[in-house]
């Protein structure tokens, strides 16, 4: 027994993994590996239909997708119903595990998944959305595009794509792959692997939702061209959790398949399909807005009133912030409607102060948001 | 002061009820634990979701991670009235005649005394279950409302529609009312013995957290309810409710959460247990309060009053639970 199984239940939320993917992207392949490869941790699993999981662990609990509409007239507001009881219940006995896993099924929405460890107070008091995964099938992600904006939503939620089934493929078509997911998410991490044979170390225990926890993971996260950032089963590319190591971005090391991109770039970038247009309709896009420091009496009400008037089409969002005679950073995320923001750290010396904002979503009038973002520059003129 | 006599279980403790004089504690884990001449426990279930005191006789009916239903009668024997493999059991409920009801997804199933097993299936997860006083007759607690079905018929469910997530559902003793739970901070009420075309609903909000207990008082002139800093008892002695009256506010603590209520089975007394533990009696008449335990390891999960009325046991999530003897 480690030390962290007997501290007291409420000292450390609970980590939970979202699986996503498609039918046939390789989840249950995915949830069999994790549920018997030696790695020291004990998960629980909540799924759909136990269905090939050929397991036996009294920690696999069969729930039935339950999506309830928050009574606030806000139709993206859902929550799952059964995940709030089935966690209320794990968490009267947190010894038994070292986190959960929620698989969904391959036609499931992620969001109200999400909004879940969010909206419930609950669940939330007790558990931390560790990161939302999506399992991709190489050679079939063209079609499932084609015939459902599921499979573009999963995409589009998720922190962490898994890229599975690389050996169908042929490697020119496997760089398109990426480039559809990349177009669809530049902020997600991706990992390629045959037989969903991706290192779990990869998957679980992320820290990827929770923005200030990537941010400390990873530095460069939102920075510098991270959309180019493919890690490959080769790329060694250390995201540092747990061994939290200040040094770990000067050792980062990556391997000849791993396309990270290590020069600066400036200005915005429209994530705008291009040439993967050529082979479906993305109908999620994204945008990448660099300001300065900003005056937070115009950033704040812009950013409610934004998710407002915008929250069903925003899937997600992600950014740094710099205030104006602010010393530390400050994050902001959110889903739909939610959001959330709080200071990181402060701001290191020859640090640039400048505020960064990415957003994912549909019919997001880019040109509207951008340019009111950037009226919230302490330096912007007041609009007259 | 009255005097608390502890119990020291391991784990979260999911409830206590008293049988006769004979407290219950049922743990997370699956153990009863009761106090009869000593601790003396049984192993009831792997893994316990619920525990609830049978409304019609002298028995609990717990439902589990192992989808058993068992009903534990006072000497701790235990009677599988049912299992389902693979699900969880966290909603049971009592019945006349001794039928039992549990929720497998969205289906609601009432086992009968002579173990015949009838089925009602609802649209969405039934989330809560309820016997009417009279008859044989279940409320289901679901997405966007509750279901009434008469278990001795086929005749098509009653509706009682209500926009959101109901997650519990209670009769008044009188059977007058039917008020649910809901997955907001809120109650929902609706009167069933109103004329027909008369607005039936009672709207019971302002609270700052969801809504886990309640308990009528005798005779079910009031209604007392957690999810807030103090306990909010609403009044239902008049033959339309609560509808346009404010409820009491019984021991307000500034920002302590109340978790569970228990009105006394013959008094206007009732018990308060708050997130941290601590317990207090207030009567209604007076609203004088009465500190019955000090605050403890964790939040009171569940309480419950001798038939006599003189012991209230009470459970917590950190295991330390006991009984208090309010006649010392």
């Amino acid at each position: 027994m480690t030390d962290q199984t007997t501290e007291a239940p409420a000292a450390k939320p609970i980590p939970v993994t979202v699986l996503t993917g498609y039918l046939g992207a390789g989840k249950t392949t995915l949830l069999n590996r994790i549920l018997s490869e030696s790695h020291g941790k004990k998960y629980a699993v909540i799924v759909n239909e136990f269905g090939e999981i050929g397991i036996d662990n009294d920690l696999i609990v069969e729930s039935d997708e339950e999506i309830y509409e928050m009574n606030n007239g806000c139709v993206c507001c859902t929550v799952r119903g059964d995940l709030i009881r089935v966690v209320e219940g794990l968490m009267r006995r947190p010894g038994r595990f070292d986190g959960i896993i929620v698989e969904t099924t391959g036609l499931a929405d992620p969001v109200p998944v999400a909004q879940t460890f969010f909206m419930d107070d609950d669940v939330r008091a007790k558990t931390e959305l560790d990161a939302v995964i999506a399992l991709v099938d190489a050679k079939h992600l063209p079609l499932r595009l084609k015939d459902s904006r599921e499979a573009e939503d999963q995409i589009a939620f998720a922190d962490v794509v898994v890229v599975n089934k690389t050996d169908l493929v042929t490697p020119e078509e496997l760089a398109v792959i990426e480039e559809i997911v990349r177009a669809i998410n530049p902020t997600a991490r991706i990992h390629k692997t045959t037989r969903s044979g991706v290192d779990l170390a990869r998957v679980l225990d992320q820290g990827a939702f929770n923005l200030e926890r990537a941010l400390e993971n990873d530095p460069h996260f939102l920075e510098h061209g991270h959309e180019d950032h493919v890690c490959g089963p080769d790329c060694d590319h250390d995201h540092g959790h747990h061994h939290h190591d200040h040094h770990h971005d000067h050792d980062h090391t990556c391997g000849p398949d791993c396309g990270h991109d290590h020069g600066h770039d400036h200005g915005h970038h429209h994530h705008s399909p291009g040439a993967v247009a050529a082979i479906h309709d993305i109908t999620v896009k994204s945008i990448s807005l660099r300001g300065g420091e900003m005056n937070p009496d115009r950033f704040f009400p812009w950013i409610q009133k934004i998710t407002q008037t915008e929250g069903p089409n925003i899937l997600r969002l992600k950014g740094i912030i710099a205030f104006a005679g602010d010393e530390e950073r400050y994050v902001v995320q959110g889903v739909h409607m939610i959001v959330e923001g709080d200071h990181q750290r402060p701001w290191k010396d020859g640090e640039k102060r400048e505020s960064r904002l990415v957003f994912i979503g549909r019919n997001l009038d880019f040109a509207k948001i951008e340019q009111s973002f950037l009226a919230c520059q302490a330096t912007a003129k007041t609009p007259a | 002061m009255p005097t608390v006599a502890p119990l020291d279980l391991e784990g979260h403790v999911v409830s206590t009820h008293f049988l006769g004089d004979i407290p219950f504690f049922a743990t997370a884990a699956g153990t009863i634990h009761r106090l009869d001449g000593g601790e003396k426990v049984t192993e009831a279930h792997q893994g316990l979701l619920t525990c609830i005191r049978d409304p019609f006789s002298a028995t609990l009916i717990s439902g589990g991670e192992d989808g058993k239903v068992l009903r534990i009668g006072h000497d701790g024997t235990t009677t599988v009235l049912a299992e389902v493999p693979r699900k969880w059991i966290s909603v049971v409920a009592g019945g006349p005649q001794n039928a039992v009801a549990y929720a497998v997804g969205k289906s609601s199933i009432v086992r009968q005394n002579d173990g015949s097993v009838k089925e009602f299936t609802e649209e969405r997860s039934v989330e809560g279950i309820a016997f009417a006083g009279k008859g044989l007759r279940i409320a289901a607690a679901r997405y966007n409302g509750v279901s009434l079905h008469w278990v001795g018929t086929n005749a098509p469910a009653a509706d009682l529609d209500w926009k959101g997530a109901h997650t519990g559902v209670t009769f008044s003793p009188d059977g007058r009312f039917l008020v649910t739970t809901m997955q907001e901070n809120a109650l929902h009420g609706w009167k069933l013995d109103g004329k027909a075309g008369e607005n039936r609903h009672m709207r019971m909000t302002g609270y700052p957290a969801k809504v886990k207990s309640l308990s009528w008082s005798v005779k079910g002139k009031w209604l007392a309810s957690s999810g807030a800093p103090a306990a909010i008892v609403w009044p239902f002695s008049s033959k339309d409710g609560p509808m346009g009256k404010a409820p009491m506010e019984l021991g307000t603590r500034a920002n302590i959460m109340v978790t569970q209520v228990a009105f006394h089975p013959a008094e206007e007394v009732l018990a308060i247990g708050f997130i941290d533990g601590m317990i207090l009696g207030v009567r209604i008449a007076d609203e004088k309060e009465a500190l019955l335990r000090r605050p403890g390891k964790g939040a009171i999960t569940g309480m419950s009053w001798s038939a006599s009325g003189k012991l209230l046991a009470f459970s917590s999530e950190a295991g330390d639970c006991g009984v208090i003897d309010i006649s010392a």
